[in-house]
């Protein structure tokens, strides 16, 4: 079996002296697209924000391409080709949308995104180019977003809650550009409120409970009952 | 007559004002850090220039070359070694640290130079000046103006033509995020402080020419710069110049009335602003 690109290996993340993980195991392959599930305080988020260094930890409990990253700053990870789309979008006020953009491939990492690409996916985009970043729709901001983390040419993206707080018209937009953006040989990580949705387009699925890995499996094998038992813990 | 020439002489003396409070506008902007050794590092800069024209014998204005640098590096240093790990939530632990270097600013400088005070020679253009009609502009002080307009000029276009002034408008935005682009923020923290002392080398070396300065001249130039930056509004560069020679005009002007009412002419206008618009008279609209 080759190394896995991402592995997570008994995890323990903490805010201060609340500890939010625990024992979280788990791996990402070249390739596939995972799921994170879970409810509300599960510690999805605290797992993305510790993947991309935004939280330190110890270094050996996560490893990128066999080397320890738990314990490097989030700038050195997003350097090695970790990216996210942060949960709330995120975006520089200040900045324009292009900007936003230019930013995001500021790195210098070499890859299929630039700034044209990022521009044909999400055509909008282009029209709004100058205006501030804070001017858009809450889908528009959101395409900016995922654009902002793809201009650096990532292997890895983490994507945090990305329908959140948008019209279902706009989520199925920005799901159905999906396949655009993993067929270019990305490999992703989603973590996803909606639950069919994350099943749907992800090859495998881990589910958190309370701050501990409560199911692990094939997205589409997974069954409803074991699922509601691992998200609701009855 | 008169009272135009001290509306001219206001208006160049603050652009010496807007070069005290450039460098504090700047910090302020991109990193929220209040940095009350602001005076004390102008004047560590016009005695950085004494050393420097007393040992190579180069006239201040020559000294530049050196000095501006040396105190670009300093800020990188300082940003870097003391400063950031004051950084964080709360603006008060980077505020008492610098109140604590300000008085050892202070204390260093009592001890390599003594307390006499001191002054920049650079020669025949500080008496030299142009006559326009019957009024006399001072070569110096055109020279200061001339040099805070370019200087504020030159930042604007950093700010918002150059990937360095992205990364700064970036991590003053969202610091977190910034990091997830790959900036460092404790390296773009240095580079603002570097960028905002070489601002203040100049503005040092200029005040060192104008006038006579002793080690605790610093907390007077402190609040001129600040109040520059607070009548042009928190932010705003083209603001802080405006400020500057509202200040300078102010002093100027008072000055005339009676020379003992020049700094509190200065003060009643900027606390009059202050009541009138908290926010400064160009405040930076957020988006």
């Amino acid at each position: 079996m080759p190394d896995p690109f991402l592995s997570i290996a008994g995890l323990n993340a903490h805010y201060g002296d609340f500890q939010a993980l625990y024992d979280v195991s788990m791996r990402v392959d070249a390739g596939e697209v995972v799921a994170v599930i879970g409810a509300n305080g599960a510690g999805k988020t605290t797992l993305l924000r510790s993947i991309s260094g935004l939280l330190r930890n110890t270094p050996g409990e996560i490893r990128w391409r066999g080397a320890p990253i738990g314990g490097l700053r989030a700038d050195q990870i997003a350097g090695r080709g970790i990216a996210m789309v942060p949960e709330g979008r995120l975006l520089f006020a200040s900045l324009s949308v292009e900007e936003n953009l230019v930013i995001g491939g500021q790195s210098g990492r070499k890859g299929p995104w630039t700034l044209a690409r990022v521009y044909a996916l999400f055509p909008v985009l282009k029209e709004r180019r100058n205006q501030a970043s804070s001017s858009l729709s809450g889908g528009q901001q959101q395409m900016v977003a995922i654009g902002r983390a793809l201009m650096s040419n990532p292997d890895l993206v983490l994507m945090d809650e990305i329908s959140l707080g948008l019209a279902p018209v706009i989520i199925r937009q920005i799901y159905e550009a999906l396949p655009g953006i993993v067929g270019e040989g990305l490999t992703a990580v989603i973590v996803e409120q909606d639950i069919s949705k994350a099943l749907s387009v992800s090859g495998r699925v881990y589910c958190l409970q309370e701050g501990r890995v409560s199911l692990a499996g094939q997205s589409d094998t997974a069954s409803r009952e074991d699922i509601s038992r691992a998200y609701f813990g009855i | 007559m008169d009272w135009l020439n001290a509306i001219i002489q206001g208006v160049l003396l603050g652009g010496l004002y807007a070069l005290f409070a450039a460098g504090l506008s700047l910090i302020f902007g991109v990193m929220r850090l209040v940095n009350i050794a602001h005076g004390d590092l102008i004047v560590l800069s016009a005695y950085l220039a004494l050393t420097v024209t007393t040992a190579l014998g180069l006239g201040p204005l020559l000294a530049l070359v050196i000095v501006v640098p040396g105190m670009g590096l300093i800020g990188y240093t300082l940003q870097r070694a003391i400063l950031n790990r004051t950084m964080g939530d709360d603006l008060l632990p980077p505020l008492l640290v610098t109140f604590g270097l300000s008085v050892i600013i202070q204390n260093a400088l009592l001890i390599g130079y003594t307390a006499d005070p001191q002054n920049l020679q650079a020669g025949a253009i500080e008496v030299a000046s142009v006559a326009v009609g019957s009024i006399a502009l001072g070569v110096m002080p055109l020279i200061v103006f001339g040099t805070a307009v370019v200087v504020i000029a030159g930042l604007q276009w950093m700010f918002y033509h150059t990937a360095i002034g992205r990364a700064f408008r970036a991590t003053s935005d969202r610091q977190d995020v910034a990091q997830l682009m790959g900036l460092n923020r404790a390296h773009i923290f240095g580079l603002a402080m570097g960028l905002s002392l070489a601002v203040t080398a100049l503005a040092g070396v200029f005040l060192g020419i104008r006038t006579s300065f002793d080690p605790a001249a610093g907390s007077a130039r402190l609040i001129f710069g600040f109040e520059a930056v607070i009548i042009g509004g928190l932010g705003n560069l083209w603001g802080t110049l405006a400020g500057g020679v509202i200040l300078g005009v102010a002093q100027t002007l008072g000055a005339k009335i009676n020379p003992g009412y020049q700094i509190l002419a200065g003060h009643i206008v900027f606390l009059t602003i202050l009541a009138i618009r908290p926010r400064g008279l160009f405040p930076r609209i957020d988006g």
